[in-house]
This record gives structure tokens, sequence and C-alpha cells, in this order.
């Protein structure tokens, strides 16, 4: 199957994922909010702690099923994978959302928030990407 | 039947992340490369999974309430303020150096590559830290 196609069917089962924890919870599917609130004591943790299981669950069982890895390896160095992880824990909570909370939760109920905070998420990861790459010319950072 | 359905709910998240190609930092920068060999993957999750959530909502939230819940629990902030702005660009180049959002970096924990939890747990102090950032005086 085309990848583009693929990633449109994946994207689709989010979606349906997305309205899924609404329709039950009343949530938003904002995986920074749900796996940062258990760190900070949130009440209701059962749920939450259930649906990261599944979410951690998924591209293994699928693995199995495939016979091959549906996980890609790391691109970078593990003390830049420290450096990213650092800034995206920092920055999703800071700004209360990640690709997920904002990018399509958000967006898709036309939040003026979530749309502003994506459109900067993009642009600051289209920026950084492009001082890596093209101006230090560095590939795997 | 609440957390059957949280682990449906977190099963086909990490389907989705999976089957488009979102577990691969490789894709996922090489959607970010609009300079380089540009990857149009990402915008095709995002465009099958926004459509999905928006048709979605609007059918759910007829409904009145969720099955599990009171009441819908929708963010009902509309200002724009810093933590909003300097949040949002911090995540974003953390995303551009490796590649990694919160979901896919959780999801490719099973992979067996170390560097991924030592992302997962960087990420983790993060969100420990930025708890602790007071909110500004007129939030």
């Amino acid at each position: 199957m085309q990848p583009w196609i693929c990633s449109l069917i994946g994207g689709v089962l989010i979606g349906i994922s997305a309205v899924l924890l609404m329709a039950s919870m009343g949530r938003i599917a904002g995986i920074s909010g749900i796996a940062s609130s258990l760190l900070t004591g949130a009440p209701d943790r059962g749920w939450r702690i259930v649906f990261l299981v599944g979410l951690l669950a998924a591209p293994w069982l699928l693995s199995l099923v495939q016979g091959e890895s549906a996980i890609g390896a790391p691109v970078v160095s593990w003390p830049w994978m420290a450096v990213a992880g650092l800034l995206v824990g920092l920055g999703t909570r800071l700004g209360s959302g990640c690709t997920s909370g904002h990018g399509v939760c958000g967006v898709a109920r036309l939040s003026r928030r979530s749309l502003l905070a994506t459109a900067l998420f993009v642009a600051a990861g289209m920026a950084t990407v492009f001082v890596i790459r093209h101006l230090l010319g560095v590939m795997g950072a | 039947m609440k957390l059957g359905t949280a682990l449906l709910a977190g099963l086909l998240f990490g389907l989705g992340l999976s089957l488009s190609g979102m577990t691969s930092p490789a894709v996922v920068l090489g959607f970010l490369d609009i300079a380089g060999a540009w990857n149009p993957r990402l915008l095709f999750v995002m465009a099958g999974a926004v459509i999905t959530t928006a048709i979605g909502y609007r059918w759910v939230w007829r409904g009145g309430r969720p099955w599990f819940d009171d009441a819908f629990h929708v963010p009902d902030a509309t200002r724009f303020d810093q933590r909003l702005v300097l949040g949002a660009l911090l995540f974003g180049i953390g995303w551009g150096i490796a590649g990694y959002c919160p979901g896919p970096a959780l999801a490719s924990l099973s992979g067996g590559y170390a560097s991924v939890f030592v992302l997962v747990g960087c990420m983790a102090l993060g969100w420990w830290l930025g708890a602790r950032v007071p909110a500004p005086k007129n939030g």
C-alpha cells in the first residue's frame, strides 16, 4: 500500500481514538496532558494509566502480527535525545499540549490557542531541522 | 467498561501512530525538513485525524454527557499568553532535534532502543519541571 494511504488510515484511527475518549471520559486525547498529569497527581488515574498501556502495547502487537517492527530507529545520539526530551517535556507542559492535544483535538475544535500553538511548534520544528541539516550541515546531529 | 474503553482508545491511538509511520523519527524529521527531501506523510496523518475528530466531536457533543463522567471537559481558555507561545516554541525545537513528540516517544518504548528511554525520562523530567513554573499573575 502507498505510504500516504497508510498515513491517512493511521490518522483516521487516531481520530477515532480521540472521539472515543471524548464520548466515554469527556476528555481531550492529549498524550502530554494524560501522561504528565500522572506525574503531578491528577485524580482519576486509572483510565489514564490503562490508555497509556494500550498506546505502548499497540506497536508491539503490530510487530508480532507483521513480523517486523513498526518502530524506527532513533536518528540522533543519546545526548541529543536527552536534550530533545527535556525540551519536549517542558514545552508541552508550559504550552498545555502537544501534537495530539493541540494539533489534532484543538485544531479539530478550531481552538484559537491550539491553532497558534500548532503553527508555532511546526514552524519551530522546521526551523530547527533547517538549522541542523542545512546551516550546520549535520545529518544525524 | 470504563477501563476497557480506555484500553481500546489507547490501542487505537498506538496502532494509528505505528501504521502511519509516526513511530519512525526519520519520517517525522522528513516532514519538518522542507528544504530537503520533504516527506508529506505527517500531513496525511494530521488530515485524517483532524477531519475524523472534527466530525466525531460534534456528533458526540450532541449526546449531552459522556458515558463515564458528568460533563465534557473541554479547555475554555481563549487568551494567548507567554506560556503558550514559549511552550510551543520549546516543544517545536525539541521535536525538530530528535523527531519525537510525546505520543510516538511513548509508543516507541517497546522498540528496545535505549536512547528512547533516555528521551522519555528527560521528557518526564521536563513535565515535572514545567509544572513548577508559576502561572502568570494575570493569566
